[in-house]
C-alpha cells in the first residue's frame, strides 16, 4: 500500500495551496488555492481510508464526496463574490479591497 | 387531576395565543379570555391540591440506597403508561418513564404522599433520552394554588387598572404567558423544563415592565431587569449542565436529589453546580448583590409588580433551591450549622434590603425592597435547613404581599392621581378609600408579623429553624429583620394613610376604586388573616401536605412550635412597630413638621397627658414632691425615651443612607460600570487587528492551527 507516497502528494497540494492564499493578489486565483488545500484533504482522507480497511474506506468516501459538494458550492459563492467587485472596480486586486478595516 | 395537572400551563398558554389573534375583536379586548382561563387553571389547582389531601399517605420512605439505583414503582408506572398513550400519542413512545422519585432520605420512616411523575419523551439523541413531564407533589401543588390565585386576582384587578391602554390586549397576552412560565417551572420534572419557563417568566417580565415603553426610564427598567436576570441565568446553565453529567446523562429532579443525596456525585463537582445555582438564584430572586433591577422593576404597570413580586418570578429562584434541596443539602452541608452560602445570601439581604426600604419616598419601592428582604428570610430559612418554613413562608408572604402592592395600585388609581410619591401625593388616604386603607393594614399587619396573621407563622417558623438547626447567627439577623420589617412598614402606612392630604391626594379628590379592584383586596386581605394557620400548632396541615422525601434530606424536619420563640418575635415586632409609631404618630421626628394624631389618638391623648395622674393627685400629693417627680418624669420622658427612639431613627436612616449610598449605587454599579469600561478596552485593542484584508486574516488562521497542532503533538 503506498499510502506515505499519497500523503506526501496530499502535503505538497496543501502547500501550494497555501501559498496561494498567502501570497497571490487575484481573487480568482485565491479561490483555486482554496480548491487545492480542500482536495489535498480529500486526498488525505480517502488514502488514510483505503490504508485502514473497508468500513472507514467507505466512510472515508462519503466524506470526501461531501467535502467536495460544499467546495462546489463555496466556489459558487466565492465567484459570484469576485464577479461582483469586478463589476464595481473593474479589478480583483484584494488588497484593494478591505472596506471592513476596524 | 395530579397525573393530568399538564392541562393547567397548557390552558394559560392557549389563552396566551388566543388573547394575542382574537383578542381585540372582542368586546372586552380579550380580557374576559385571560379572566376565564385563570379562573379554570385556579379551580384546576384547587381541583389538584384536594387530589393530593386526598391521596392516602401510605408510601414508606427507604434511606438512599448507596449506589444511585432507582427504586421502580410498578403501580405507578402502569398508571402512567396508560395514561400517556391516550394523551400524548403524537409524541410516540409510550414506553413508562423510569420513574426516578421518591427515594427517600428521612432517617425517621413515617410514610408520605408519594408524588405523581408522569413523562413522555421530549427527544432523543444518542444514548440520552430528554423527556418532558409533570412531577406533582405537595411543593408543586402549594405553588400551584398560590399562582393561579394571585394570578387570577390580578387579571381582575388590570381589568379596571389598564383599562384604555392603548396596549390593553397585549397586555393580558403576555399576562397569560407570564403565569404559564410559571406554572411550566412549577411542575416541570426536569430541570431543562424548569429552564425553559424560567426564560419564558424572563422574556415576559421584560414585556411586562417594559409595557409603557414610550417612557425611556420604563425601558430602561425592563432592560435592566432583563439583563441581570440573565447574569444570574449563565448561573442556571453552567449548574444545569454540571448536574446532567454528574447524575448520569439525566436531567430528572427527582434523580438527581437522589443521586446528591446518596453520595453518588463527587463533593467538588456538587459544589460546583450548587454555586452556579445559586447565582442563579440571586439573579432572579433579586438577592444581594443583584437585587438592583427589583426597585427599578416598578416602572411596570403596579398589578404586574404585585404578579412578579407575589407568586410568580422572584420566588422562581427560591422554587429552585426547595426543588433541587439535596444537591444544596449536600453541596453546602447544610445539616452542619454555622454559615453556608445560601444562608449568608439570605441573611445579607435580607438586612440590607430592610435598611434600603426606610428611606424611599416611593411606596412601590418600600414594597419592593420589602419583597427582597422577605426573598432573604426565605432563602436564608432553605440555607439553614428549615425547608417546610422556607416554603410556608413563600406561600403567606404571596397572599399579603400581593395585597400591598393591588392596595398601593389603588392608592394610585383612585387617591394619588397616579403618583406614587407617598411624600408628595398621599396621606390622610383611609377616610377617603377605607377599604384599600383595611386592607393595607391588615396586609402589613400580617408583614409585620403579628399574632394570629399570616406572616407570624411562618417568619416564627424560620426563626426557629435557624435556632434549632444551629444557625443562631442567622436567627439574630431574622430578628433584626422582623424588627425593621414592622418599623419600615408602618411608616408607609402612616405616610400613605394618616395625616393630612398633600399634594394629589389634596387636589384631586381622592374616592375609593370600583369593586374590580376592591373585591381583589379583601380576598387578600381574609387570606393575609387566615392563610398563616393552616400551619398553626395543633393544625400543622402545610408541613403534612408538603411532607415529601424527594426533596427534603435526612434530618430536615418541622420544628415544634415554641412559646418563647414565639413571643420573643411578637415582642421584637411590636417593637418595630412601637418605634414607627412614636417617630411618625407622635410626630418626634427630627425637622418635620407634626401631622394629625390620628384615630390612635385616644392612646396618645392617654400617654400624651400622663398629667391625668397629675390632675387627679393635684389636691392630694404635695406640691413640692410632686413638682420634682413630674419634672424628672418629664425630664425622662424628653431625654432618654425621645432620646433613644430619635437616636434610633436616625441610626437607622444613616445606615440605610450608607448603605444606598456606598454599597449600592458605588460598589454595585462600579464593579458594573468596571466590566464595561473594561471590554471597551479590550475592543479597542483588539480592533487595530481588524485590517479587512482577506490574506492577512488567511495568515492568521494559519498561525493559530499550526500552534494549536503543535499543542497536540506536544501533550497527546
Amino acid at each position: 500500500m503506498y499510502l506515505v507516497q499519497f500523503l506526501f502528494l496530499a502535503a505538497f497540494l496543501f502547500c501550494v495551496g497555501m501559498y496561494g492564499v498567502l501570497a497571490r493578489r487575484n481573487a480568482v486565483l485565491v479561490l483555486m488555492s482554496i480548491e487545492l488545500i480542500l482536495n489535498s484533504v480529500n486526498i488525505n482522507l480517502v488514502a488514510l481510508g483505503a490504508w485502514r480497511g473497508f468500513d472507514e474506506l467507505v466512510t472515508a468516501q462519503i466524506f470526501a464526496l461531501f467535502v467536495i459538494a460544499i467546495a462546489a458550492a463555496e466556489v459558487g459563492v466565492g465567484l459570484a463574490i469576485v464577479l461582483l467587485i469586478y463589476r464595481n472596480r473593474a479589478s480583483v486586486d484584494l488588497n484593494e479591497v478591505a472596506e471592513m478595516k476596524g | 387531576m395530579l397525573a393530568n395537572a399538564w392541562v393547567i400551563p397548557a390552558i394559560t398558554f392557549v389563552s396566551f395565543w388566543l388573547i394575542l389573534f382574537f383578542g381585540k375583536r372582542l368586546p372586552y379586548k380579550g380580557a374576559e379570555i385571560g379572566v376565564t382561563a385563570l379562573a379554570l387553571a385556579f379551580f384546576l389547582s384547587l381541583a389538584t391540591a384536594g387530589a393530593w389531601v386526598s391521596r392516602p399517605a401510605d408510601f414508606e420512605v427507604e434511606p438512599p440506597v448507596k449506589t444511585g439505583e432507582s427504586n421502580v414503582h410498578e403501580e405507578e408506572h402502569a398508571i402512567a403508561a396508560a395514561v400517556e398513550s391516550e394523551e400524548h400519542a403524537p409524541n410516540g413512545h409510550d414506553a413508562p418513564a423510569p420513574s426516578g422519585e421518591d427515594h427517600g432520605a428521612e432517617e425517621h420512616h413515617e410514610p408520605i404522599r408519594e408524588a405523581v411523575q408522569r413523562e413522555v419523551t421530549w427527544f432523543e439523541n444518542g444514548q440520552v433520552t430528554i423527556k418532558a413531564g409533570i412531577h406533582i407533589d405537595g411543593l408543586a401543588v402549594s405553588l400551584l394554588v398560590v399562582v393561579s390565585l394571585i394570578s387570577l386576582l390580578v387579571h381582575v384587578f388590570s381589568t379596571s387598572y389598564m383599562h384604555g391602554d392603548e396596549r390593553f390586549t397585549h397586555y393580558f397576552a403576555a399576562l397569560s404567558l407570564f403565569t404559564t412560565g410559571m406554572f411550566v417551572l412549577v411542575t416541570a420534572s426536569n430541570t431543562l423544563q424548569a429552564l425553559f419557563g424560567w426564560e419564558l417568566m424572563g422574556l415576559c417580565s421584560f414585556m411586562l415592565i417594559g409595557h409603557w415603553w414610550e417612557d425611556s426610564k420604563n425601558s430602561n427598567a425592563a432592560l435592566k431587569a432583563f439583563f441581570t436576570t440573565r447574569t444570574g441565568d449563565v448561573g442556571l446553565l453552567v449548574g444545569i449542565s454540571i448536574l446532567f453529567f454528574a447524575a448520569g446523562e439525566t436531567f430528572d429532579i427527582a434523580t438527581t436529589n437522589h443521586a446528591a443525596l446518596a453520595g453518588d456525585i463527587p463533593k467538588g463537582v456538587l459544589l460546583g453546580a450548587a454555586a452556579a445555582l445559586l447565582v442563579a438564584v440571586i439573579g432572579k430572586s433579586a438577592q444581594f448583590p443583584l437585587h438592583t433591577w427589583l426597585p427599578d422593576a416598578m416602572a411596570g404597570p403596579t398589578p404586574v409588580s404585585a404578579l412578579i413580586h407575589a407568586a410568580t418570578m422572584v420566588v422562581a429562584g427560591v422554587y429552585l433551591v426547595a426543588r433541587l434541596y439535596g444537591v444544596f443539602w449536600q453541596a453546602f452541608d447544610i445539616e452542619a450549622g454555622g454559615y453556608n452560602p445560601v444562608a449568608m445570601t439570605g441573611g445579607v439581604t435580607l438586612l440590607i434590603a430592610a435598611a434600603l426600604a426606610f428611606v424611599q419616598r416611593d411606596i412601590k419601592k418600600v414594597l419592593a425592597y420589602s419583597t427582597v428582604s422577605q426573598l432573604g428570610y426565605m432563602v436564608m430559612a432553605l440555607g439553614v435547613g428549615a425547608w417546610t418554613a422556607g416554603i410556608f413562608h413563600l406561600f403567606t408572604h404571596a397572599f399579603f404581599k400581593a395585597c400591598l402592592f393591588l392596595g398601593a395600585g389603588s392608592v394610585s388609581h383612585s387617591g394619588s392621581h397616579h403618583s406614587f410619591d407617598m411624600v408628595d401625593d398621599m396621606g390622610g388616604l383611609r377616610k377617603y378609600m377605607p377599604w384599600t386603607y383595611r386592607t393595607f393594614l391588615v396586609a402589613t399587619i400580617a408583614l409585620a408579623g403579628i399574632f394570629p396573621f399570616a406572616g407570624f407563622w411562618s417568619k416564627d417558623e424560620i426563626l426557629l429553624g435557624a435556632g434549632e438547626n444551629g444557625y443562631v447567627a442567622f436567627m439574630i439577623v431574622g430578628l433584626v429583620g422582623a424588627f425593621m420589617t414592622a418599623a419600615y412598614m408602618f411608616r408607609c402606612v402612616y405616610l400613605t394613610f394618616f395625616g393630612e392630604p398633600r399634594g394629589a391626594a389634596a387636589h384631586h379628590h381622592p374616592h375609593e376604586s370600583p369593586p374590580s379592584i376592591v373585591v381583589p383586596l379583601q380576598i387578600l386581605g381574609v387570606l393575609s388573616i387566615v392563610a398563616g394557620l393552616l400551619n398553626a400548632p395543633g393544625i400543622e396541615k402545610f408541613s403534612e401536605w408538603t411532607s415529601n422525601a424527594t426533596v427534603l434530606g435526612a434530618g430536615v424536619e418541622h420544628h415544634e412550635f415554641s412559646i418563647a420563640a414565639a413571643l420573643l418575635s411578637l415582642a421584637i415586632a411590636s417593637g418595630g412597630i412601637a418605634t414607627a409609631y412614636a417617630y411618625y404618630w407622635r410626630g418626634v421626628r427630627v425637622g418635620a413638621a407634626k401631622y394629625d394624631r390620628g384615630p390612635t389618638g385616644v392612646v396618645y391623648r392617654f400617654l400624651g397627658n400622663k398629667y391625668y395622674l397629675d390632675h387627679l393627685y393635684e389636691g392630694v400629693i404635695v406640691r413640692g414632691i410632686r413638682e420634682p417627680i413630674a419634672r424628672g418624669a418629664y425630664w425622662f420622658n424628653q431625654k432618654i425615651i425621645d432620646g433613644v427612639v430619635n437616636g434610633a431613627g436616625i441610626a437607622a436612616r444613616g445606615l440605610a443612607r450608607f448603605v444606598y449610598e456606598v454599597l449600592d449605587q458605588r460598589v454595585v454599579d462600579g464593579v458594573v460600570n468596571g466590566t464595561g469600561l473594561a471590554s471597551e478596552g479590550a475592543g479597542a485593542g483588539l480592533r487595530t487587528m481588524q485590517t479587512g484584508k482577506v490574506q492577512q486574516y488567511a495568515a492568521l488562521m494559519l498561525v493559530g492551527t499550526l500552534a494549536f497542532a503543535g499543542l497536540l503533538w506536544a501533550f497527546v
